[in-house]
């Protein structure tokens, strides 16, 4: 698995952060909702956003993308100005937006195939056959997408986003409204990238999520970052732990999980 | 990147013309609603209506062209909508392809599935009776009027696809393009219409397209009409495509 991972990165812009943003600053009429965000994002961590709903997440994770144009204030991804060298931010990114991006009236394999194509690599079946066994969706792969359930939606969703091994990968609440195990299934994605060297960008309302993937936790609040730190580092902003005895209850995921089994066989087709 | 632009393009339209292919029935309701109205004004309405030496249905068959291009249209703005909000158009839009292919894609499965559609109908036509000794380069004429008025139709229905808020305003504004041929040569000569009624039909766009679509159809000189069709459609592709790039643009800022 994670021999597919450690292929080159697709350009070989490699001085600086991956993503380095300073004073950005957006608004819808009179909304304000990014006010002066500075962000440093290193090459291979993996950084997660949290936020309330309407922080300005996905706003952020827009402009990075090039999807939006900021007011003011600069970002570079992979060393490209997100307003100048759009083109070459685009060739360096993948995106994996709120909602599973995927063609639902083509199969899974169609859309690894197209996506293939469109950043012009030799062999889009190769390619495509090699994503859909890794994400266990080999046997699912000829079948239309709109049978899928929403973890195999995800799963082929963050494949697309895997092809072409951009550098840097944005995730925009990549588990927002699935099931728990689709969900553990994400996070093993997630940690495959990091482990290969992709840097990853992921926004998440689940602290819990942003504890078991990032290597540093950034919180955006009122339109700026108001912590970027490590774990450890943003535990240390409050009061050293007291020790207290408290009777370890199984939480109720471990209780769905231990009674649905966390090592099921991949669904085939629709739940 | 715009080195990649024809091979983006004809990628992106090999997905949204598999998206016609595998439900044909956009297709059929395209060319149903325009048959229909051409049975009913054929066998129970046409008797009625004075069109002179040509036979009715040769008379009204431009006119349920154009309706029937109308209505095919809407289906694009449903698929431009559809993409815009799964999200799909995003993931292309950031993406290091020739952005612009996305929404050629779609106008250029428009004009294919338009065609289909056309020549359903012209099928039906001669069914019910249509004939025409009309040459090769008056039908290739016929063809490029279609495929211009296709084109600047589907230019128009990029913006509500781009804009919409729901898949009612996405496909409601083709309804009154379906409705002007009514108000047109298309089915009744206009001498018959009263004053103001008659104007407007004499100077909107689709009396000319279909006053010179039945000219080279019935081989009959086109005369200056064909210019004044030329120009109504020129002028609404070039206006709609300016709007839709103004749309597009905004969307992506």
């Amino acid at each position: 698995m994670l021999a597919a991972m450690t292929l080159p990165p697709a350009t070989d812009q490699v001085q600086g952060p991956a993503i380095h943003v300073r004073g950005l600053e957006k608004s819808y009429k009179e909304l304000r909702v990014l006010r002066g965000v500075d962000l440093d994002v290193e090459r291979g961590e993996v950084l997660a956003l949290l936020g309330s709903n309407g922080a300005g997440k996905t706003t952020a994770v827009r402009i990075l993308s090039t999807l939006l144009k900021a007011d003011a204030g600069t970002a570079r991804v992979n060393g490209f100005d997100v307003a100048a060298q759009a083109a070459d931010v685009r060739a360096s990114i993948s995106l994996t937006g709120q909602f599973a991006a995927v063609d639902e009236i083509l199969s899974g394999r169609e859309n690894l195939v197209l996506v293939a194509r469109l950043r012009h690599l030799k062999d889009p079946g190769a390619i495509a056959d090699g994503l859909l066994s890794r994400f266990a969706l080999a046997e699912a792969g000829g079948r239309r997408v709109s049978a899928y359930s929403g973890g195999m939606r995800r799963r082929l969703d963050i494949a697309m986003s895997l092809i072409g091994n951009p550098p840097v990968v944005f995730l925009d609440e990549p588990t927002t409204g699935l099931d728990p195990e689709a969900r553990i299934e994400v996070w093993q994605c997630v940690k495959e990238l990091a482990e290969g060297g992709t840097t990853v960008l992921l926004t998440t309302q689940y602290l819990d999520e942003a504890e078991h993937l990032a290597d540093r936790i950034a919180i955006l609040h009122r339109g700026r970052i108001i912590v970027n730190d490590t774990l450890d580092g943003l535990r240390r902003l409050l009061p050293p732990a007291k020790v207290e005895y408290v009777e370890k209850q199984p939480s109720l995921e471990d209780v769905f999980l231990a009674l649905v089994g966390e090592d099921r066989e991949p669904l085939p087709g629709k739940e | 990147m715009d080195a990649h632009f024809l091979g983006d393009t004809a990628v992106l339209t090999g997905r949204t013309m598999r998206h016609v292919t595998r439900s044909l029935d956009t297709i059929i309701t395209t060319a149903i609603t325009p048959v229909a109205i051409m049975l009913m004004f054929v066998y129970v309405f046409g008797g009625a209506i004075d069109t002179g030496t040509v036979s009715y249905v040769d008379y009204m068959l431009p006119g349920i062209l154009l309706i029937t291009i109308a209505s095919g249209i809407s289906y694009t703005a449903l698929r431009l909508f559809t993409d815009m909000q799964s999200g799909i158009f995003e993931r292309f839009q950031s993406m290091p392809i020739a952005r612009s292919g996305v929404l050629w894609a779609h106008v250029l499965t428009s004009l294919a599935a338009n065609a289909i559609s056309l020549a359903a109908v012209i099928g039906v036509a001669l069914i019910a009776g249509f004939r025409s000794g009309a040459g090769v380069a008056a039908w290739l004429a016929v063809a490029g009027i279609l495929v211009l008025f296709t084109l600047a139709l589907t230019w128009i229905a990029v913006i509500p696809g781009l804009t919409a808020k729901s898949v009612d305003g996405a496909s409601a504004f083709s309804y009154p393009l379906v409705f002007l041929p009514f108000v047109s040569s298309a089915f009744v000569p206009t001498g018959t219409m009263p004053g103001p009624v008659r104007a407007f039909a004499e100077h909107q766009p689709v009396t000319s397209i279909v006053d010179t679509l039945r000219a080279l159809l019935t081989e009959q000189p086109v005369g200056t009409g064909l210019w004044t069709a030329l120009a109504w459609c020129a002028a609404i592709l070039v206006a709609a495509y300016v709007l839709a790039g103004i749309s597009y643009r905004r969307r992506i800022s």
